[in-house]
């Protein structure tokens, strides 16, 4: 998970350093738009746009969707993945806190011992 | 590693961290209890906060008071609420009254072989609010990104 979070965060500055990429990002910031305006306003061709979008897709900082022939695009990771992005980090509180506690229960298991 | 705690939305309303602890009931529950236990474990480096006071009452009826310090934040943070059930050594619940919309924490302790079992269960009013904390991330989890930036640096730092 440790990984996988690291190569996210590696995917998303990869993903920033583009500046058509931080283009489309500002656009997007403003209202979702499909694949063929993003390719208009930014003067490329489809092909060339959809691998931009797929970048951006790929690091989590935008979501497609096809409706019929159009795909549109907008800001932000998806719900579920949000959420499993959630609950992934309120398990590692958990897990930090638990690890923690531990120790502080062997204290005073420890501590039982030397008092009997 | 497989991972020893557990953390699952199991429904609407619903969330519910899990593990297994090497200690008594008893023991885990003074460590759940105690202000001057309870500040060695409860804000660990990646909660982003240090507690600042610990007040507890428990007791049926009592009340708690967390203030942590955060960096990206002037004033102190306060977590606060009553304890609505004290049950030593197996059972505490408690109000989240820092939010409107704050979740109801049951906490229960099952120990079997001088193990025990601790479930966290929040039990939110709605499905709003569960959804509205974790898109807040209120509850205290950090985004992941912060978390996984503060690794980055950390690998950086060691290889350097």
């Amino acid at each position: 998970m440790v990984q996988y979070q690291t190569s996210r965060l590696d995917a998303a500055f990869a993903a920033l350093s583009d500046p058509t990429r931080r283009g489309v990002l500002e656009r997007l910031g403003r209202s979702d738009a499909s694949i063929t305006e993003l390719a208009d306003r930014f003067h490329m061709t489809l092909t060339g746009m959809k691998k931009h979008v797929g970048v951006l897709e790929q690091a989590g900082l935008v979501t497609t969707e096809k409706v019929g022939r159009v795909r549109t695009c907008r800001l932000g990771r998806g719900r579920l993945e949000e959420e499993a992005a959630w609950i992934e980090g309120h398990r590692r509180l958990w897990e930090a806190r638990f690890d923690a506690l531990d120790r502080v229960v062997e204290d005073l298991k420890r501590k039982e011992k030397v008092d009997d | 590693m497989t991972s020893r705690t557990t953390v699952e939305r199991t429904s609407d309303t619903e969330l519910v961290a899990a593990r297994t602890l090497d200690g008594p009931a008893r023991l885990v529950f003074e460590a759940w209890t105690k202000p001057e236990l309870i500040m060695r474990w409860w804000a660990p480096a990646s909660f982003g906060m240090t507690f600042l006071s610990c007040e507890t009452d428990v007791r049926t009826g009592g009340s708690y008071r967390f203030v942590f310090g955060h960096p990206a934040s002037e004033q102190p943070i306060a977590f606060f609420g009553r304890y609505i059930e004290v049950t030593p050594p197996s059972r505490i619940v408690w109000t989240n009254e820092e939010d409107e919309a704050g979740a109801v924490t049951t906490v229960t302790f099952a120990e079997k072989d001088g193990q025990t079992l601790v479930v966290v269960h929040d039990l939110y009013p709605s499905k709003d609010a569960l959804d509205e904390a974790m898109a807040s991330g209120s509850t205290g989890a950090w985004p992941e990104q912060f978390e996984a930036l503060d690794e980055l640096l950390a690998t950086l730092g060691a290889g350097m």
